[in-house]
């Protein structure tokens, strides 16, 4: 089957920024994102689990697939977010097979 | 003041709050679905704000309700200033981190409230109804405190767009307000409808969704090694302290109720853990959020439920009279 190349951007980021970082992305012109639950994980700020956090506390994973040229507006975009804030930014390689979605 | 503050400790609520940090301590693999208690954390917001409405509806909206939301507030924007101060005293936080945690020590706890509610309501205390919407009226004003500690400190910076609505709109505050409009809307005839609802099995749920906070601060103080020190532990114990004693000089000034009283100690006495965190994350992210959520879930919301509760209405019983 005919694949084409796009990149796939995962970020994750504190689940109060969540809104902001959306509204960032759909501002860029990302067509489309899934949001993510993270169960926890260990960073700068120690160890965190999701189990027993109230209200809208925690992490997210937002994750956007996107054609390869338009990857540097939407990491301005989402940097221009995460950059204060507790969050991890990583891009790898996808295929993907219908091109015209992303 | 030692026998009744040991007879409170025996309540229900405060054991089965107990058995839920011993769970944790422990490492049992006791757990409460997630579903299952904003479910009843839902419950309870409800509850609590339709009775305090009912109340309000039968004794009106006067000059005593007034003041009392005015004390509150005043209370709310003043207690972060002290925490600030006692933080940078007995911490080495920096100003940014020690006003994230300011801010929670001026908000409140709903579920301590509920707790000193419960409390006194198996010990057939009655407190002023109005106390729901003062409680309500406390969540937010320690927010632009901090905000502005922060920001003398240079390091602050200007809301973000959007900040106030949520903070104001937090789902919690829009529930309790909301039910304690709908309880002063529909006074005693609504409460005959739904009383089976919202009175008999309260205490009941409170005792579940009390079990699966202690087993929520049980993991927090075992997470609190290598993120809090001595000096913070200790502030957070000395500070809810502070808190009680000047919500009981103004419960005195208002003259309130020996039920009322213990309320405004407790409210000025807790720390909140819901709507303060995810403004402070957004507001003030250099502060690390694990120091002020570890302090107020893991040691000052353990300290006023199994301590502080039965103290301070032992203390109140001793000045306001039972």
């Amino acid at each position: 089957m005919q694949t084409y190349t796009a990149k796939r951007v995962e970020i994750l980021i504190e689940a109060p920024m969540e809104s902001r970082l959306t509204a960032a992305l759909t501002a860029a012109g990302v067509k489309g994102f899934s949001v993510l639950p993270v169960l926890g994980g260990a960073g700068q700020s120690g160890r965190w689990s999701a189990e027993g956090q109230i209200g809208r506390a925690g992490m997210v994973a937002v994750i956007c697939l996107i054609a390869p040229e338009r990857l540097e507006v939407l990491l301005d975009a989402a940097f221009g977010v995460v950059e204060r804030h507790i969050g991890l930014i990583n891009v790898t390689d996808a295929q993907v097979i219908r091109k015209a979605r992303f | 003041m030692l026998t009744l503050a040991g007879q409170n400790l025996l309540t229900p609520m405060i054991l089965s709050f107990a058995l839920g940090g011993l769970a944790a301590l422990v490492r049992s693999d006791l757990s409460v679905p997630e579903a299952a208690a904003k479910t009843m954390a839902l419950y309870l917001l409800f509850a609590i704000g339709f009775k305090g409405g009912v109340a309000v509806s039968k004794s009106g909206i006067d000059g005593q309700v007034l003041a009392a939301l005015a004390a509150g507030i005043a209370l709310s924007f003043v207690l972060p200033v002290v925490a600030f101060g006692l933080l940078r005293v007995m911490s080495r936080l920096s100003a940014v981190e020690a006003a994230a945690v300011a801010a929670h020590y001026g908000s409140i706890s709903i579920v301590t409230f509920a707790t000193a509610s419960g409390i006194l309501a198996l010990r057939g205390i009655e407190a002023e109804g109005y106390m729901v919407a003062v409680s309500a009226a406390m969540e937010s004003p320690a927010i632009i405190t901090a905000l502005w500690l922060a920001s003398r400190s240079g390091q602050g910076r200007r809301a973000e767009p959007g900040l106030w609505r949520e903070i104001l709109l937090n789902g919690s505050i829009v529930l309790l307000v909301g039910a304690f409009a709908i309880g002063m809307i529909t006074g005693p005839d609504g409460m005959a409808k739904v009383e089976a609802f919202v009175v008999a099995p309260w205490q009941g749920v409170l005792c579940l969704f009390l079990l699966d906070m202690g087993l929520v601060a049980g993991r927090g103080l075992r997470g609190a090694r290598g993120i809090i020190g001595a000096g913070l532990v200790a502030f957070g114990v000395v500070m809810p302290m502070i808190g009680a004693a000047a919500g009981l000089g103004a419960a005195l000034v208002l003259g309130l109720s020996l039920g009322g009283t213990v309320l405004m100690m407790v409210l000025a006495a807790s720390a909140s853990y819901i709507a303060v965190p995810a403004a402070m994350r957004v507001a003030l992210p250099e502060a690390n959020p694990s120091v002020a959520l570890t302090l107020s879930l893991g040691i000052t919301f353990p300290f006023n439920l199994v301590f502080g509760i039965p103290a301070y209405i032992a203390v109140a019983e001793a000045i306001v009279g039972g």
